[in-house]
């Protein structure tokens, strides 16, 4: 799974909490070894999404940042 | 382009077979503290943090960043993390506008529904902790702290109308209440919980001091834009001017943003007071008229309502009186609608005491 193609979400616009609960929703839908881009707005989400994924136990492989738009990169793990 | 790595750690599974506290945590003192007395007692303990569309964190803190101020991050999920349990934040701003519409038990001094609000968090934190295996639930209510919600009769009242009964703790103010069901069990020590009661904190720091709790996000309260007068005012502006009590998920959010101007009983103006409220209403431009300076610093605005011409030129005035050409003889104001099209229309701005205080909400 970890060579399939990541899978996108467009959180622009969402503030927070909205980008956590709909990262959360997809992050439980997807099999282990899936690699999630979170595409956000909301700067809150450099906090919030990395304090979700330890507490719930999936990978932050990095943040980035370009024009406004913070590309969180999930790695799901073993539920 | 910036970056950052953060590597994980999973909170430790449930062991054996403790039993399992759903807490509510609203991301204040008060729910932390009661999370934690009942962690302390072995209990595994996760918690739940609802969505309502009136939190007041991260709305207004992403829109307005304040220099040197706390770091954007939503309360509720520091908390946990500080307690080392899991939380699950769940949308519920759709079924939450029955509380607000329509609260059985009416309204606080505003327009809040704190006692329908906390029975409806208990029912949803019930339904939650059934589906996903929890033994019971915690919540940081403290009695006669609060003068709606946390009375003597309403806490009974709303573990009744709930539906978790006996199932519901208050580990802060349980020495003033009924025993529970996981104290009769033995899963919780009732002389290791509390009495207290009333608006005085001074205990509640205490205890805090003593679990060493030394970063607290908020005191209790203050978490809900719907204890706010200002918030309220304009959220029953929304009701009278619609002719219902209804509301969509984006209404309820723009009245966290901007200045509100209404003229009239037709439409009112939306001004961004600063550039994090000005990017965030222009993600609107393709639902609302909006308008905004050509050739000086100003803020973006939109016009929610209906709105004829002499009314555009009126809200194009007002929106020049809040930018750089202020004190301009005129200023050409860039009118832009949803569908594409748009206008500039040179207009004298509108001269502070011309614009009478009833106009802002």
């Amino acid at each position: 799974m970890s060579d399939a193609e990541p899978v996108d979400l467009d959180l622009r616009g969402l503030l927070c909490p909205l980008p956590v609960i709909r990262t959360a929703a997809r992050v439980d839908a997807l099999p282990s070894g899936s690699l999630l881009v979170a595409r956000c707005t909301d700067p809150g989400v450099r906090e919030d999404l990395p304090s979700w994924c330890r507490m719930h136990g999936h990978a932050i492989e990095g943040i980035s940042e370009r024009d406004g738009v913070i590309e969180v990169r999930i790695r799901v793990q073993p539920a | 382009m910036t970056s950052s790595t953060t590597s994980t750690s999973a909170p430790d599974a449930r062991t054996g077979d403790a039993p399992r506290a759903l807490a509510l945590l609203s991301g204040g003192l008060d729910s932390m503290l009661a999370a934690r007395v009942v962690m302390d007692q072995g209990v595994h303990v996760e918690a739940v943090n609802f969505y309502t569309g009136f939190c007041v964190e991260g709305h207004t803190r992403a829109l307005r960043p304040s220099k040197g101020g706390p770091p954007k991050r939503h309360d509720a999920l520091w908390v946990a993390e500080q307690l080392g349990i899991r939380l699950h934040i769940v949308d519920v701003a759709e079924d939450y506008k029955s509380v607000v519409i329509d609260p059985r038990f009416g309204y606080g001094a505003h327009l809040n529904p704190c006692l329908d609000c906390k029975i409806f968090m208990a029912t949803r934190a019930d339904d939650f902790a059934r589906d996903r295996g929890f033994d019971f639930l915690i919540t940081g209510e403290v009695l006669d702290q609060r003068p709606k919600s946390q009375r003597p009769e309403a806490l009974p009242l709303i573990a009744r109308a709930s539906g978790t009964e006996d199932r519901l703790l208050r580990p802060l103010s349980a020495h003033h209440l009924r025993e529970t069901l996981p104290e009769r069990r033995g899963w919780v020590d009732r002389t290791r919980l509390y009495g207290f009661h009333g608006r005085n904190r001074k205990p509640q720091l205490a205890l805090a001091a003593e679990l060493g709790l030394e970063e607290i996000t908020q005191p209790a309260g203050g978490c809900c834009f719907l204890t706010d007068p200002a918030y309220s005012r304009k959220l029953g502006d929304l009701f009278e001017s619609r002719g219902a009590r209804d509301y969509e998920l984006d209404d309820i959010v723009l009245l966290k943003v901007g200045r509100h101007v209404r003229p009239g009983p037709a439409f009112k103006v939306i001004v961004g007071r600063e550039d994090g409220e000005n990017r965030y209403l222009a993600g609107y431009r393709d639902r609302f008229i909006s308008l905004e300076a050509i050739g000086h610093e100003g803020p973006l605005a939109l016009i929610d309502g209906t709105i004829d011409d002499e009314g555009l030129t009126l809200a194009a005035r007002i929106v020049a009186r809040y930018g750089q050409g202020r004190s301009a003889p005129a200023v050409n104001m860039q009118i832009s609608r949803p569908d594409g099209s748009g206008e500039v229309r040179t207009v004298a701005p509108l001269r502070p005491d011309r614009i009478p205080d009833g106009w802002l909400l």
